[in-house]
């Protein structure tokens, strides 16, 4: 009986990150993403 | 805390006019429930990882190209490119199916390599010296036919020929260089398996 009366345990959910390494990588990639509009046309480059 | 306040709208907009602390924020507030929706899809840390990137990558590229419009919310934006991502994941993977050598299955049991290791070239070559010794032993002229016939490929007629004796002579030469080897293998225990 005691069982049935006590609290289901709570079910954690587990908190996932991704790695501060790839967020960077992010940061850095904005940073060095440069577009360049040209009638109608997009020019991407990559300054690093 | 009053970043917190910024609402992501404002926070993308700001990025679009230049500033890039703004896509700093956008990430922390929601890298967890990106990366743990990709996670729960996929469930290897590496591969979220990947497809973390390369959704935010396209994030930035829309972003930057000024193709995002602000019809829908930020987070279900970024959630459906992650979403296709790892749809386009499982399609590849598919495509190209990769065994792992987790659970009980292992695929080294199915697969083998049919050259031999360095053991079994060294037992090989000695059982190879051992037979030639034993040979060795026998008569000449049992040697000669053994040695037309296993080594040089020859046919019993193409023996006869050459040796100048019956096909029947060489016929029982082979016979008793057999018979012989088989004797002085049992008498000096030798061992001649693989």
């Amino acid at each position: 009986m005691a069982k049935l009366y006590s609290q289901n345990p709570k079910r954690e959910k587990i908190k996932r990150n991704p790695k501060q390494e790839t967020v960077d990588f992010l940061l850095n990639y904005s940073k060095a993403l440069n577009v360049l509009k040209f009638n109608n046309m997009n020019f991407e480059t990559v300054l690093n | 805390m009053q970043k917190e306040l910024i609402t992501d709208a404002t926070l993308v907009s700001n990025y679009i006019k230049g500033d890039e602390g703004a896509l700093g924020i956008l990430i922390t507030r929601h890298k967890q429930r990106i990366y743990s929706f990709i996670y729960s899809k996929v469930y290897d840390k590496d591969i979220a990882e990947d497809i973390f990137q390369d959704t935010f990558i396209k994030v930035i590229r829309t972003l930057k190209r000024g193709s995002y419009n602000e019809e829908g919310k930020f987070l279900p934006w970024v959630m459906r490119i992650s979403h296709n991502l790892v749809i386009d994941h499982f399609r590849k993977s598919n495509r190209m199916p990769k065994f792992s050598n987790s659970g009980e299955f292992s695929i080294f049991s199915v697969l083998s390599d049919s050259a031999l290791d360095a053991e079994k070239t060294l037992i090989k070559e000695q059982v190879e010296r051992d037979v030639r010794r034993v040979m060795d032993e026998l008569p000449e002229d049992q040697k000669e036919v053994l040695v037309m016939r296993m080594y040089n490929d020859l046919s019993f007629k193409e023996i006869s020929e050459k040796t100048g004796v019956s096909i029947n002579t060489a016929l029982g030469r082979m016979r008793y260089a057999l018979i012989n080897m088989r004797k002085i293998i049992d008498k000096h225990n030798i061992i001649l398996t693989n």
